[in-house]
C-alpha cells in the first residue's frame, strides 16, 4: 500500500499539488489520470521520491517515506521499479546489461544466476531475442517492454509507470497494459500508473484517481467512471469522438 | 556574483556525492576501463596530429627567429623541447581535450538527465553521480598524463622530422639541444599539471551535464558551458601550479 497524506508541492511559488490525500492498494492497478499540466506526473514523482514534497507525508505500507534519510530511502528503493515515459534505458548498454544492472549492483548472485533471472524477465516480456540489442535498435514497444523487464528484475513490491503507453499504437498499448496488469497480480505489487489512455482506464483501472488543477477531484473504479456526474471528469473522459459515441450508447 | 558561489557550492556537493563509497567496486572497474577507451584511447589520434604539427611549427619558428651567429643552433632543439614539455603537452593539449572530452561528457550526461536515465538510476537506489562520474574522473586522471607524454614525444619528433625534411638546421644539433640542460623535474611538473587538468575537465563537464534541464538546446548549452568553464579553470590552474611548482 502507498498512501499520500495532505501533500503540497510548489515550484517557484506556483502550487502544483494542493493538499492531495490518496491511498493506493496492493495487488491492484491504480491509475492517476488528468489533463496535461494537471500535476499527475508531479504526484507520481513525489510518490516515488524524485520530488521532495513541501508539506504532507508519503507512506510505503507503514513507513513514512518522506521523513527517511538517504540511506533508508535507498533500502526502500530496492523494492521499487519504475517505467518511465521514454523507457529511460541506458543508451550505452545492451538490453540484457540494462536489465542486469540492478542485480550487478545490489546482489551477490553468480553470473549464471543473474543471467538466468535476466533471461526469465526478458522472456516474461517477450523479448527473448533482444539481449544484445542497444536501445537505439529497439521499437517503441520493445523499449517499454525492456523497461518493464528492468523494473521487475529485483522483484519489486511497488511499481510506478509514467505514461507507459505514450507514443504506442493501440494494439501495442493493450499488450503493455496486459503485461503490467498480469505482473501486478502475479507478484502482488502495488502498481501506480500515470496515464492519458482511456483504453487503459477501462481495461485495467481498478482504482482511478482524477487530478484536476493540482487537486484530487475524483476517485473510483473503471465501473464507476462512466456513471460519474463530475463535470470535469466527464469532460476529460469523454473528450474523444469515440468516447462520446460510446457514452451515447450507454445513455440509450 | 551570487550565482558563481551557488555554482561552486553545488559543484562541491556533487563532488562529495561522486567520491562517496561506490556500491560495488567490480562494476566500477569495468566502467573505468570502458571510459579509458572512450575518453583516453580515442583522443590519441587528435593529440598526435596536433602535437606533430605544433612541434614542427615551433621548430621552424625557432629556426627562423633565432637565426644569428651569436646563438648556437642547438638552442632551437632546446627551445622546442622546453615549449613542448612545459606548456604544450600539458596546457595546450588539456585545452584541446577540454573541447573534445569535455563536450562529450557534458552532452552524454546532459542527455541522460533529460531522457530520465539518471532518474531511473536514482529510482534503482544507485548513486547516479558516483556511478556515472567517478569512472570518468579516474579514467582521465590516470590516462591523460600518458597522453601528455605521448604528445611530448610526438611533438619533439615532429620538430626533428621538419629539421630533416627542410634542412633548416642540422638534425644532430637539434638532438644536442634536446639533451641540453635536461631536468626530469620538468616532466613531473607537466604530468602533475595534467593530473589537475584532467580532474577539472572531467568534473566540471560532468557537473554542467548533470544539472542540465529542459531539452536538447539546454544540453547544447551545457556542452558549450563545459568547454568554456573548463578552459578558464585550466588557465587559472596553470598559473597557480606554475607559481607553486616552478618558483
Amino acid at each position: 500500500m502507498i498512501k499520500a497524506v495532505n501533500i503540497i508541492k510548489s515550484f517557484d511559488g506556483r502550487t502544483v499539488l494542493n493538499d492531495v490525500s490518496v491511498e493506493f492498494g496492493t495487488g491492484q492497478c491504480n491509475l492517476i489520470i488528468g489533463r496535461s499540466g494537471s500535476g499527475k506526473t508531479v504526484l507520481l514523482k513525489s510518490l516515488v521520491g524524485l520530488h521532495d514534497v513541501d508539506e504532507g507525508a508519503i507512506y510505503y505500507d507503514d513507513i513514512c517515506y518522506s521523513t527517511l534519510d538517504f540511506r533508508a530511502r535507498k533500502a526502500i528503493r530496492k523494492d521499487v521499479g519504475m517505467i518511465f515515459q521514454g523507457g529511460a534505458l541506458l543508451d550505452a548498454s545492451t538490453v540484457a546489461e540494462n536489465v542486469k544492472l540492478p542485480l550487478d549492483l545490489f546482489t551477490d548472485q553468480s553470473e549464471e544466476e543473474k543471467m538466468e533471472r535476466v533471461n526469465y524477465c526478458l522472456h516474461r516480456v517477450n523479448l527473448d531475442h533482444a539481449h544484445n540489442l542497444y536501445p537505439s535498435e529497439l521499437s517503441g514497444g520493445m523499449v517499454k517492454r525492456a523497461a518493464i523487464a528492468r523494473a521487475i528484475v529485483m522483484n519489486p513490491r511497488y511499481l510506478f509507470c509514467d505514461e507507459p503507453n505514450s507514443g504506442l499504437d493501440p494494439q501495442t498499448s493493450i499488450v503493455i497494459d496486459n503485461l503490467i496488469h498480469d505482473i501486478t497480480k502475479e507478484y502482488n505489487i502495488t502498481t501506480i500508473i500515470n496515464t492519458h489512455d482511456m483504453n487503459s482506464v477501462m481495461e485495467i483501472g481498478e482504482k482511478i484517481v482524477f487530478i484536476y488543477e493540482g487537486n484530487k477531484w475524483w476517485e473510483g473504479s473503471n465501473q464507476d467512471i462512466l456513471h460519474s456526474d463530475n463535470q470535469e471528469l466527464n469532460d476529460f473522459v469523454f473528450a474523444s469522438a469515440m468516447a462520446k459515441r460510446a457514452k451515447g450508447n450507454i445513455v440509450k | 556574483m551570487f550565482r558563481i558561489f551557488e555554482s561552486i557550492g553545488r559543484y562541491v556537493l556533487l563532488m562529495q556525492k561522486v567520491f562517496s563509497r561506490p556500491e560495488k567496486m567490480q562494476i566500477y572497474y569495468t566502467r573505468i576501463v570502458r571510459e579509458m577507451e572512450a575518453l583516453g584511447l580515442n583522443s590519441i589520434g587528435l593529440t598526435a596530429i596536433i602535437s606533430v604539427f605544433i612541434g614542427s611549427a615551433v621548430t621552424l619558428q625557432m629556426a627562423i627567429t633565432l637565426e644569428s651567429p651569436f646563438i648556437p643552433q642547438f638552442m632551437i632543439g632546446y627551445a622546442t623541447r622546453e615549449v613542448m614539455i612545459l606548456e604544450f603537452s600539458s596546457t595546450v593539449v588539456a585545452l584541446i581535450l577540454a573541447g573534445k572530452v569535455g563536450s562529450n561528457i557534458a552532452s552524454e550526461i546532459g542527455t541522460m538527465r533529460i531522457t530520465e536515465q539518471i532518474d531511473a538510476l536514482e529510482i534503482m537506489g544507485v548513486n547516479s553521480a558516483s556511478y556515472l562520474i567517478l569512472p570518468k574522473i579516474v579514467a582521465t586522471v590516470f590516462f591523460f598524463p600518458f597522453l601528455a607524454i605521448f604528445s611530448m614525444l610526438i611533438g619533439i619528433g615532429g620538430g626533428y622530422g621538419i629539421a630533416v625534411i627542410t634542412g633548416i638546421m642540422n638534425p644532430m644539433e637539434y638532438i644536442d639541444g634536446l639533451k641540453y640542460c635536461f631536468y626530469t623535474s620538468e616532466i613531473w611538473y607537466a604530468l602533475t599539471k595534467m593530473v589537475f587538468f584532467a580532474f577539472f575537465i572531467t568534473s566540471i563537464s560532468a557537473y554542467c551535464g548533470y544539472y542540465a534541464k529542459g531539452n536538447s538546446l539546454e544540453v547544447g548549452r551545457a556542452s558549450t558551458q563545459a568547454v568554456v568553464v573548463s578552459s578558464i579553470v585550466i588557465m587559472i590552474c596553470n598559473l597557480v601550479l606554475t607559481q607553486l611548482l616552478r618558483t
